[in-house]
């Protein structure tokens, strides 16, 4: 099968000299959801312009589903949808103006692409706005009319830039659940965001980029399995006195109801629950402490970093 | 992409051109229309009265072409720059070119949005002008195909003014120091016979000269200078213009970092 994307030794060096990709290799397959992460200024949305053609690159190789860019742009864009991370559309348009036009500029006929702005309007909470100028909308709003302007085409290969940036929670999340049916019905999905239990939560393969260059590429299931440890916060039904010590286990006090446990990947949770009731301290809830791929992302992009200056 | 696609994303920039500049029409296309009726009201109506004839015309009809081929001037330049130059600005020309659209779609579609607006400005002031005089057609065709390829002319130099434009200051200057003084100077008020035979010499470097009165020839059926000289002026500075336009759209220049 042909990938999806498919970026070869891509190097981009901005008219200022800044180096910002440094080569770049990338494989995203048909029908994934992934994740391209990296701390600001990484390369991330670069590469993304390269992709888009939105960014001359300096040298190396993309292609679309096995259409090079240098060589078949056109069919190469046709399968291409884009939402950018700095909104770009023209403020004084009307909402739904701007989906169709999208569509027209794909050479979709104005009658299907009113249709389909409806279908995508309504589908993200924004057709009641459909007459408003862009520039009434929120700035949540503002994301989604980017989504819907982005599938107006049908895309295979969906593009998302930060579109989560400024999002509230109760939007996030059915933006996620509205993501993750497009992904189920056959779109390939690359996201970038700086929520990384977003990431978690949707991606099933990751790249993270740092400082032009990429720095881990796998599963996303394989990289969390690289934590060796997790930690647990535990609500007390009584508080605590002091700190128990129980051997075999990793405890913090953070407050008087509330222990933080380190438990090694492998070992039983119940071992620990055991030990706390023999000592009558009863737990009324557990919960995962932080999100798991922050911590990673951390100790990679440090360790990266501490590698020193590499070739 | 194929033919009817192509047709399609042109068809989609040129009616989103038309509707922009007819919503916003009070800066569009009023202020061309009330300053020309200024025109007629002091040049033609109070001044022209004291002139009498020019070239064997009533002075009031002799400047009425050229306030209408400076009105299509104007308004199909300043309408590509000021919308090629805006979707610069707000980033939304991105969306035309991540789109497998070809450049030169793009480029026709914002031509014929300035010739839309240029040809939509040229009408009104028309028919302000048969309030003031009475138009005659001498020639149809020439009228037609002169205003049009004008248009398009100017609409490219405002695509290439956008291209360059890094400002709102930038979108002015040229309008302002080169656009302005070459239409005063371009034979709208008088006829060049009545300058100094330097002048005339001089004058003649002015294209617009060669547009205004090919345009006057297709209403009185008098002109300074030959037909087809003006034709061969205009049609060269187009298809120049066209693939300057079209070679910095494909470059990228001022749009692709
Ligand atoms: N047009 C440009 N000219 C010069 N340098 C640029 C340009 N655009 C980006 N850069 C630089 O390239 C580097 C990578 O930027 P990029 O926008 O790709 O980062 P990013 O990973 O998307 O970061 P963020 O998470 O903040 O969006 C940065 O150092 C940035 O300053
Ligand atoms: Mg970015």
């Amino acid at each position: 099968m042909t990938a999806a994307l498919s970026i070869r030794q891509l190097t981009k060096t901005y008219a200022n000299g800044l180096q910002a990709l440094k080569g770049i290799d990338l494989e995203v397959a048909e029908g994934d959801f992934f994740a391209l992460l990296g701390p600001n200024g990484a390369g991330k949305s670069t590469t993304i312009g390269i992709i888009t053609s939105l960014v001359n690159k300096t040298s190396g190789q993309v292609a679309i589903f096995g259409h090079d860019l240098d060589r078949e742009l056109t069919a190469a864009k046709s399968q291409l949808g884009l939402v950018p991370q700095e909104f770009n559309f023209n403020v004084f348009e009307p909402v739904v103006e701007i989906v169709a036009n999208q569509g027209g500029y794909y050479g979709i006929e104005r009658k299907l692409a009113y249709e389909r702005a409806e279908q995508y309007l309504k589908q993200l909470g924004l057709w009641e706005k459909r007459h408003s100028p862009a520039r009434n909308l929120s700035g949540g709003m503002k994301r989604r009319l980017m989504i819907a302007r982005a599938l107006v085409h049908r895309p295979r290969l969906l593009i998302l830039d930060e579109p989560t940036a400024g999002v509230d929670i109760e939007i996030r999340h059915s933006m996620w659940e509205f993501l993750k049916t497009i992904n189920r019905q056959g779109t390939t999905i690359i996201l970038t965001t700086h929520y990384l239990e977003e990431a978690e939560n949707l991606c099933r393969n990751i790249a993270i980029i740092d400082e032009g260059r990429v720095i881990e590429n796998t599963g996303m299931k394989q990289l969390l399995h690289q934590l060796q440890m997790e930690t647990f916060v535990l609500d007390l039904a009584r508080p605590l006195a002091s700190l128990p010590d129980i051997p075999g286990h990793v405890l913090r006090r953070v407050d008087d109801t509330t222990l933080e446990a380190d438990i090694s990947r492998g070992t039983s949770v119940n071992r620990l629950f055991a030990d706390l009731t023999a000592r009558d301290i009863q737990v009324l809830s557990m919960r995962n402490k932080t999100n798991r791929l922050e911590k990673l992302f951390m100790y990679l992009v440090d360790n990266d970093r501490q590698a020193g200056v590499r070739p | 992409m194929n033919a009817r696609q192509k047709f399609v994303a042109f068809k989609t920039i040129v009616f989103r051109e038309i509707l922009r500049f007819s919503r916003i029409w009070i800066q569009t296309i009023l202020p061309p229309v009330i300053t020309t009726a200024l025109y007629f009201v002091i040049f033609g109506t109070l001044i022209g009265s004291q002139i009498g004839d020019m070239d064997g015309v009533r002075y009031m009809d002799y400047i009425v072409p050229g306030l209408i081929m400076m009105a299509v001037i104007t308004n199909s330049y300043a309408n590509v720059v000021s919308s090629f130059y805006g979707s610069k600005f707000q980033h939304n020309i991105e969306e035309m070119l991540v789109s497998p659209m070809p450049n030169y779609v793009i480029l026709l579609g914002f031509i014929s949005g300035g010739v839309a607006r240029g040809m939509a400005v040229g009408l009104a002031v028309t028919l302000v002008s048969l309030l003031f005089s009475n138009l005659q057609i001498h020639h149809l065709a020439v009228i037609i195909s002169v205003v049009m390829l004008t248009s398009v002319l100017f609409a490219l130099a405002g695509f290439i003014n956008g291209i360059y434009a890094n400002s709102f200051d930038d979108i002015s200057i040229i309008p302002t120091f080169v656009l302005t003084p070459l239409i005063y100077l371009g034979g709208i008020f008088y006829s060049i016979s009545m300058l100094p035979e330097f002048w005339q010499k001089v004058s003649l470097i002015n294209p617009i000269l060669y547009m205004v009165n090919a345009f006057r020839y297709g209403f009185l059926g008098i002109s300074d200078i030959n037909l087809l000289a003006s034709y061969a002026i205009i049609l060269g500075f187009v298809a120049g213009l066209f693939g300057f336009s079209l070679h910095l759209l494909n470059k990228g220049k001022g749009i692709r970092s």
